[in-house]
């Protein structure tokens, strides 16, 4: 089953040519493609809801500074892992979680670790956007440093619009920062939340589905984004729409029933996968 | 398919009528017993009657220290009520939401609700008035209000806590915010037209309410405004009370007028929940 301890000597993720056979996305070629440190280190991770479990044991390391892409079928425990990448996991009353995530070599359940601050660093994209509706649009951007008690008000301008820049939104809403965050655009408020999770300056930005609820033209401002947030952040995005991984990814995991089929670059689950499950996966023959 | 449909219409025809009677009949005896009170008050109504002191002259009786009585109450009651309430059911939504123990507490608070008013005044009569020592004062009589109308404003606590949705709790969360931030700074403010409306209203209610207070021992004869929260106290159903069990008949008039004073108090409190309510709404979209 799992391909535990995935590559990460340089060489194997230095790009093939393939990668430019999408036009006009320079995807693995970027700054950092020389060496990709580990961000999170995950050994064995199992989660439990209650009585059932819905991860059996995974072994992956994400890359910083890279997408990751998580992919699978409905209900095989993709939102599941990535909550348990911040911690949001054990929110649910009877949750619970095994094994070791280590973020940075810092093992992210041991003892002393305080999950409000790491989640200050791993930050977090929902499927269906949810701007603060009592809060305006500025005020949603700020709300996590002020949420938190951080936020220094000489400031907030500056934080507001380079968080709004970074999320491509800033044109759109410059002139109406006062206006009720839940006024725009499904898309507009989408990256809204993103970003209010950068404006926290996380490292990690978890996104789970932030497509699913958007049309094509919304979806392809949220990849342009996600290009270029790569430089800075380690992202991980799970997925139904295997173009998009195909678009945005480095590398692809694909889940199925709580276990890791596969992970590997992202242009080998596409074009070669190793699996059988894998390959009927993305060809649609189930799931 | 015909035949029901005809029948059909019949039968939503006699139930519409049905329900428009079960909506006249009561609404119009009100109205019949509000137009007999008000025929009796406007005798007396009028800037005279809301600033004087009871009199031995029914003429010249007024309900200004059991009016101002009443409105002290209402806003002590509120300020007993309102952080306790708002406390409780934070506590048992947000913290202690599947336990054993919130299971017990929240039985009790239903049971409360329902427990006669009667026995409130005897609770403040003893805890209050007797055990802390507080004598048959205001903070007496709007302690055993607050006693009264909390499980009401814990449970309407609760229902707007409940009306919060997950994923914005999980949005604050993942952000960084503690238990206590989210609460405080998402939770709070999206729940908070709907506490106040269900808090005010059942605040205006327990205003109305006229057993406890004479278990507690609201006076009937005040000629001087309470002063401070260890004051004796009257207030309007206590007056009009009064007034009403008097042999003379002159008297049933300023009762009267006490009445549409006491409806007129209540329907301001419930106006300022209402407008409170879509103030806060319009803020929160
Ligand atoms: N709050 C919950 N309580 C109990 N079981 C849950 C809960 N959330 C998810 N599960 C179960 O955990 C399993 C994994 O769910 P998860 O949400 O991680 O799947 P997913 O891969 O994200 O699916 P989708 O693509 O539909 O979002 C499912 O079998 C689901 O029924
Ligand atoms: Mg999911």
């Amino acid at each position: 089953m799992a391909s535990a301890g995935a590559p990460t000597a340089p060489e194997k993720l230095r790009m093939t040519q393939s990668a430019h056979s999408r036009p006009g996305r320079p995807r693995e070629n970027s700054v950092n493609s020389e060496e990709a440190a580990t961000k999170f280190r995950v050994r064995r991770l199992a989660a439990w809801f209650g009585s059932q479990q819905v991860l059996h044991g995974l072994d992956l390391d994400i890359s910083k500074q890279r997408v990751t892409a998580i992919i699978g079928p409905s209900g095989c425990g993709k939102s599941t892992f990535i909550r348990c990448l911040n911690r949001m996991h054990e929110l649910v009353p009877s949750a619970r979680v095994g094994g070791e995530v280590r973020l940075d070599d810092e093992d992210i359940y041991g003892p002393g670790v305080d999950p409000v601050l790491l989640r200050r660093r791993v930050g977090m994209v929902f499927q269906k956007p949810n701007p603060f509706p009592s809060m305006s649009i500025r005020d949603n951007v700020l709300a996590g440093l002020r949420l938190t008690h951080q936020l220094a008000r000489a400031h907030a301008n500056e934080i507001n619009e380079k968080a709004l820049r970074s999320a491509a939104l800033w044109d759109e809403v410059k002139d109406r920062l006062d206006e009720p965050g839940a006024g725009l655009s499904g898309g507009q408020q989408q990256r809204l939340c993103i970003a209010r999770a950068l404006a926290v300056e996380p490292d990690v930005l978890l996104m789970d589905e932030p497509c699913s609820a958007l049309d094509p033209i919304a979806t392809a401002r949220i990849e342009d984004l996600i290009h270029t947030l790569r430089e800075r952040y380690t992202i991980v995005i799970v997925t139904h729409n295997m173009q998009q991984a195909a678009r945005v990814s480095d590398r692809t995991a694909f889940l199925l029933t709580g276990e890791l089929v596969e992970y590997a670059p992202t242009d080998r689950i596409f074009t070669a996968p190793s699996d059988k499950r894998t390959e009927d996966y993305i060809t649609g023959k189930f799931g | 398919m015909k035949h029901t449909g005809r029948r059909g219409v019949v039968i939503e025809r006699l139930f519409v009528a049905l329900c428009l009677g079960a909506v006249i009949v009561p609404l119009g005896l009100l109205l019949i017993l509000f137009a007999d009170v008000l025929s009796d008050a406007v005798q007396r109504l009028g800037w005279a009657f809301l600033t004087s002191f009871p009199s031995r002259k029914a003429a010249l009786a007024g309900v200004y220290p059991a009016f101002v009585g009443t409105l002290y109450l209402s806003f002590i009651t509120a300020g007993l009520t309102l952080p306790l309430g708002v406390g409780a059911a934070i506590y048992l939504e947000e913290y202690e939401r599947r336990g054993r123990l919130a299971n017990l507490i929240e039985l009790n608070i239903a049971n409360l609700a329902g427990v006669p008013s009667v026995i409130y005044g005897l609770l403040g009569l003893g805890l209050f008035v007797r055990i802390a020592g507080m004598g048959r004062s205001l903070l007496a009589g709007a302690a055993t209000l607050a006693l009264l109308v909390l499980p009401i404003v814990i449970m309407a606590s609760r229902e707007a806590l409940r009306t919060v949705p997950l994923s914005l709790r999980e949005g604050s969360y993942a952000l960084g915010a503690t238990r206590w931030q989210t609460i405080r700074q998402v939770v709070l403010p999206m729940a908070f037209p709907g506490i106040l409306t269900g808090s005010i209203l059942a605040i205006s209610r327990a205003v109305g309410e006229t057993a406890p207070l004479i278990v507690v021992g609201a006076l009937t004869y005040v000629t001087f405004l309470p002063d401070s929260l260890g004051a004796p106290f009257t207030a309007l159903p206590i007056q009009i009370f009064n007034w009403v069990s008097r042999p003379q008949a002159e008297f049933v008039l300023n009762a009267a007028a006490g009445i549409v004073v006491l409806l007129g108090t209540m329907l301001a409190l419930n106006a300022a929940a209402i407008f409170l309510r879509n103030r806060y709404q319009k803020r929160t979209y």
